[in-house]
């Protein structure tokens, strides 16, 4: 216990917090998650995966989560438009 | 885990092991917190080079290497785990630094390959981590809520065509109404939010069966706010969103800031047709 850090494992992480229940705090939902960790941060030249992450992974991702809510869902854009 | 492989494990040949990389950042002052383990149950260690730091952990290339990583993709209990995994280990850099992390599943073949990578972008690391010290994102999103149901008790049956025709148009104008309430709604927040923010980024819709939530996505945004200004911020979206029947806001933070971390020209690139509205604070 000689470490300077007296912050608790797992420090404060995002959470997630919902109009309806302001008070209930959740884990961050899988879909955000993605949107961030697939749709961006930084990228590193010469990477192995630099072509996976560049071109297939959104399709991938949304591939995956498509097949996971069974296959009536015609299209992640469905339904839904920015602003 | 492959008995075929460990034959060929070498230092110099085809290396059982990769490196995944989770983030760069300024010269760490703290080891890393004890105890956090990163994608596949990996430890953090950090390689520096040219005055960066990249927090990386060994993983096996049979998970890792192109094609396993491939398929593994497709499988959303193992996507999610890497994903939760990726996320503890930025998470935990939080606690030390403002990391720049980086994209799901960089993998490079040794600490070498990694070394190359932070001396190639040393100049674009440093401008992004200068411009992101001190502020975390934090996400929102606004779905429309289904408006209460018109009748709780069910109407008797429509005794003409024409009278059927004339609920449907009344049921459909309804929903229209607090539909444009909601947008309009998702539209004043993000401006007022937009304008506390030093940068914004407006991602796709996303589905409702995706994310589990109900009603149509109108906004799903991230903004960059200065750590020190967080609490302002989220009692901003408090205020403005809460109460109103019309929409469910959800908020999502601290993250650390992933969807600034590209440099602006990509993330400029990545905005096209996804946003129509106008403000002033788009990425430069």
């Amino acid at each position: 216990m000689t470490a300077p850090s007296a912050e608790p494992y797992p420090p404060r992480g995002p959470v997630a917090v919902d109009s309806q229940q302001p008070l209930a705090r959740r884990q961050v939902a899988l879909v955000d998650l993605l949107d961030r960790l697939l749709g961006t941060g930084a990228v590193l030249t010469g990477s192995l995966t630099l072509g996976i992450a560049d071109v297939d992974l959104v399709r991938i991702d949304l591939r995956a989560l498509i097949s996971s809510v069974g296959a009536r869902v015609p299209s992640p854009w469905e339904g839904g438009r920015p602003l | 885990m492959n008995g075929e492989r460990s034959a060929v494990n070498g230092e110099h040949g085809q290396n059982a092991e990769l490196r995944y990389v989770y983030a760069v950042t300024a010269p760490l002052e703290a080891p890393l917190p004890d105890g956090v383990r990163g994608v596949a149950d990996s430890a953090p260690y950090t390689v520096h080079q040219a005055g960066l730091q990249a927090v990386v952990s060994r993983v096996p290339e049979a998970d890792f290497g192109e094609e396993p990583l491939r398929a593994h993709l497709e499988d959303l209990g193992w996507l999610e785990e890497t994903a939760r995994a990726h996320q503890a280990v930025v998470d935990a850099l939080t606690v030390l630094t403002c990391p720049l992390p980086l994209r799901l599943a960089t993998v490079y073949r040794d600490d070498a390959g990694v070394r190359r990578a932070l001396e190639g972008g040393r100049e674009e690391f440093r401008a992004a981590l200068d411009r992101l010290a001190g502020r975390v994102e934090w996400g929102v999103k606004v779905h429309a809520q289904r408006a209460p149901e018109p009748a709780a008790a069910p109407a008797p049956a429509a005794t003409s065509g024409r009278e059927f025709l004339r609920r449907r148009r009344q049921e459909v104008t309804s929903r229209e109404n607090t539909l444009e309430e909601a947008e309009q709604l998702g539209r004043t927040l993000h401006a007022a939010l937009a304008a506390q923010a030093e940068d914004v980024r407006v991602y796709p819709a996303q589905n409702p069966q995706l994310s589990g939530t109900p009603g149509q996505n109108l906004l799903n945004a991230a903004y960059l706010v200065p750590r020190d200004r967080s609490e302002e911020f989220v009692a901003r979206v408090e205020r403005l969103g809460a109460h109103d029947p019309s929409v469910r806001v959800e908020l999502t933070g601290p993250w650390a800031p992933y969807s600034f971390a590209a440099p602006d020209a990509a993330r400029a690139q990545s905005q096209d047709g996804h946003w129509e509205g106008s403000h002033d604070r788009a990425v430069c």
